[in-house]
């Protein structure tokens, strides 16, 4: 395989590994005001735990964004020169929510004064919520096609992303990571936070499914993503690992085997990803005024010598990460304990 | 104001804000990885108190310093995508590899560390510390081998239109790039031994945790003398290459501005760059310059009227940034070889206590003036010699970055205040143990409680 498709791969893998794990952070955070009891008492230990469920985590996790940021600046520069500076106002609407969210984890708790724990709940929510769904419409819209010129120049307004397709996208981007954050929850909390956390995904799961579908069949008339399936049939196994893996969900939901759902679900957010990676190939990022505009991964790459050294740093690393994330995941994956709660 | 004057006050605003919080992580992950050993290794419970109360202070810290370097990683794609495309080759792989290599380290182990306490054994968690500070510190290894870069593009061939990699080892390991790092990393721990010795002297000032924060004092003195001692001996070898690759921001730095042997420093000087010359120049020291820089009192250095006006870097900003640094350098090695003298007499030092607390914003202004100075002085250039800042702005509208600006401006001042008044409440605080001497209050709300 050439240097250059292997590096696309590499760039959708860091994507769904960011949406696979952050995801669920983001899905815990979003649903955040909405679970459990409006006693106010009980609402703040629902909150704390909620926090304790993912606080262990979501920093590492998070670090899966910085490192798919890093590498389309190393394997593809020029992508990342036109993605972000097209995408500016939606990004740093993303950068905003994500900092007022990682401060919030830990200000929270910091004054005894409800006003003062008030303004950082509303961050942790605000800071999920709209990241979830502008990483959905910024993807949606890559899949259909931004309209930049031949000189990588946006040709469109931020309304321009805020089109049916690209909605759509944020829509469905949010359900798989509320649906995703659910089973995290559940399985990491007991009691009353625990029933609410299992109800909340088992509600969920219909309305992510109908979306799914309306998803791929509008892919079909927005996008050409399907090109690359009908030319090469056997990769609509993708399509239905992901779908197996949203129905997988549902059934181990119902046995009660909360881990097993949540791998369902995480196979699903990473099916997800990579059903659109696939169809994109090679577009890396494709124009809508004319496709000889589009970014590819050939177009678009850095010199051989950096491919080689990135593979080599990535094939070096990345296994090592994996391995300490691992064992952060087995060391934090016991329920969180209400008496010792560490935020 | 345009998209360029727009994108380069939300570099500076945003990039200076970061490193409000950056060096205090990185030396203060240190002295806390410290404490924790100390305590796992002789079972003392006074540095278990010390690891958890200095630990706070670094959490709050750490989280604004977090989240504020995530923007820095995209904005060179938002703001700067001319020279996102010209240099990614080279500068993208090194952050890359910061991310995975460094990044992934601290970020994870920071969760571990702040949750794992009784998930741990003692001495797995004293390790986690290290594996946070060492992660944070190698972080900086590649973020300053990158900004090395910058100032002295080594390594590469212009091809297609943009800078290629040929030679990978040349830009990590040039010398720029490892003074650069030693320079910026100790300064980062001068700040955060200034922080703890300041904290550290408002208790003992109060005769409150006397023993607590003597230990605590004495712990981060020895590491602000080495520190303060190596920050200046990095930034003389600093002075050396920049007088090799950068030129114009040695003159610009001493505001020399006709070629001459025997160069001298001057201990004050105001540039009047319109007429290109110094309005006031008081105590010249003939030949230092050529002394310091070349290691030849004879050596000949070259003025700024010497260089195109177009390429010379604002001069005013430049050496006053320097000035104001190396000045305060002196100041930290002054106060921490007066601490050495006094190490075992704290309480009787009441004036040096004082001195000491009023000390802490001193070395945060050092560090700013620093890059100031780095990048201020690196200019009309973004990447030294090879393309202009004017060149390499994103062909975004004025309108979008001012939008950005103005939403950073408002919350980064927010968070800065939130931080800086936590971390300020938790250090008056202090630890909680009663020892007798301490303020131990219940915990009472702030405010009175409003719905």
């Amino acid at each position: 395989m050439e240097l250059q498709t292997i590096w696309f791969f590499i760039w959708g893998l860091l994507w769904a590994v960011f949406f696979m794990t952050d995801g669920f952070d983001l899905g815990i955070g979003t649903l955040y005001p909405f679970l459990g009891t409006d006693e106010t008492r009980k609402r703040v230990m629902i909150n704390a735990m909620m926090i304790n469920a993912m606080g262990p985590l979501w920093d590492g996790n998070q670090v899966w964004l910085i490192t798919a940021g890093g590498v389309t600046f190393a394997a593809f520069p020029l992508v990342y020169a036109v993605m972000f500076s097209s995408l500016y106002t939606a990004l740093l609407l993303i950068l905003f929510g994500l900092i007022i969210r990682g401060v919030s984890f830990e200000f929270r708790g910091k004054l005894d004064d409800p006003r003062w724990t008030k303004i950082w709940d509303a961050c942790i929510f605000l800071g999920s919520f709209l990241p979830a769904l502008l990483f959905g419409v910024a993807f949606a819209n890559i899949f259909q096609g931004i309209p930049i010129d031949e000189k990588g120049i946006f040709q469109g307004t931020v309304l321009t992303l805020f089109n049916p397709y690209g909605l759509l996208g944020g829509i469905l981007f949010v359900l798989l990571f509320v649906h995703h954050g659910a089973i995290w929850l559940a399985i990491k909390s007991g009691g009353g936070l625990h029933e609410s956390a299992v109800r909340a995904a088992t509600r969920i799961w219909p309305v992510l499914l109908v979306a799914a579908v309306v998803f791929l069949v509008h892919t079909w008339f927005a996008t050409n993503l399907y090109d690359n399936y009908l030319g090469n049939p056997i990769l609509f196994i993708v399509v239905l690992l992901t779908v197996a893996g949203l129905l997988g969900s549902r059934v181990f939901m119902a046995k009660g085997a909360h881990f097993k759902a949540w791998f369902a679900s995480a196979l699903t957010i990473v099916g997800a990803t990579f059903f659109g990676v696939i169809g994109l190939y090679p577009n890396l990022f494709p124009s809508s005024l004319d496709p000889k505009w589009s970014l590819t991964a050939y177009n678009a790459s850095s010199s051989p010598l950096t491919l080689k050294i990135m593979l080599a740093v990535v094939a070096v690393f990345v296994p090592v990460v994996l391995a300490y994330q691992i064992w952060a995941y087995t060391v934090f994956r016991t329920k969180v304990n209400e008496q010792e709660l560490t935020y | 104001m345009d998209a360029l004057l727009l994108s380069r006050l939300q570099f500076a605003a945003t990039t200076m804000f970061h490193f409000l919080f950056v060096p205090l992580t990185l030396g203060l992950s240190i002295l806390v990885a410290w404490m924790e050993t100390r305590y796992v290794r002789t079972g003392d419970e006074t540095y278990l108190k010390m690891t958890k109360f200095w630990g706070k202070l670094f959490l709050i810290n750490f989280a604004v310093g977090v989240v504020t370097g995530i923007t820095l990683e995209f904005q060179f794609g938002t703001n700067w995508s001319v020279y996102s495309a010209y240099v990614g080759d080279i500068f993208g792989s090194i952050l890359a590899i910061e991310a995975t290599a460094a990044f992934f380290l601290e970020s994870t182990f920071i969760g571990i560390w702040i949750f794992g306490w009784k998930k741990l054994s003692k001495k797995a968690h004293a390790a986690v510390a290290w594996l946070v500070a060492i992660g944070s510190n190698l972080s900086a290894v590649w973020i300053l081998i990158a900004n090395a870069w910058m100032q002295s593009p080594v390594g590469f061939v212009l091809r297609d239109g943009r800078a290629e990699l040929t030679d990978f080892l040349a830009v990590v390991t040039q010398k720029f790039a490892i003074v650069k790092f030693i320079h910026t990393a100790t300064a980062a721990y001068v700040l955060a031994a200034f922080f703890v010795m300041g904290i550290s002297a408002y208790h003992l000032l109060r005769k409150r945790h006397v023993d607590f924060f003597t230990r605590s004092f004495r712990i981060a003195l020895p590491f602000g003398l080495a520190a303060s001692l190596l920050v200046f001996i990095l930034g003389d070898l600093n002075g050396v290459v920049v007088a090799e690759k950068q030129p114009t921001k040695l003159a610009a730095m001493e505001s020399l501005w006709v070629t001459q042997r025997r160069a001298p420093v001057y201990l004050f000087a105001w540039p009047d760059e319109a007429n290109g010359r110094n309005a006031i120049e008081i105590g010249a020291i003939p030949g230092a310059l050529s002394l310091l820089t070349k290691h030849d009192i004879d050596a000949e250095i070259k003025g700024l009227r010497d260089f195109p006006p177009d390429e010379r870097p604002p001069v005013l900003l430049t050496s006053f940034a320097f000035k104001g640094m190396v000045g305060l350098g002196c100041v930290f090695i002054l106060l921490t070889v007066i601490g050495m003298f006094k190490r075992n007499k704290l309480l009787e030092s009441p004036l040096y206590l004082k001195a000491m607390l009023y000390a802490i914003p001193l070395p945060y202004l050092a560090v700013q003036l620093g890059w100031l100075l780095t990048e201020v002085g690196r200019q009309p250039w973004i990447v030294y010699g090879l393309i202009r800042t004017s060149e390499a702005v994103s062909p975004v509208s004025a309108t979008q970055v001012a939008l950005s600006l103005a939403g950073f401006v408002l919350v980064y001042t927010l968070l800065g205040v939130a931080g800086f008044s936590l971390i300020a409440k938790y250090a008056r605080k202090g630890p909680e143990i009663d020892d007798g001497t301490g303020d131990v209050r219940p915990r009472t709300a702030v405010r009175p409680a409003a719905a």
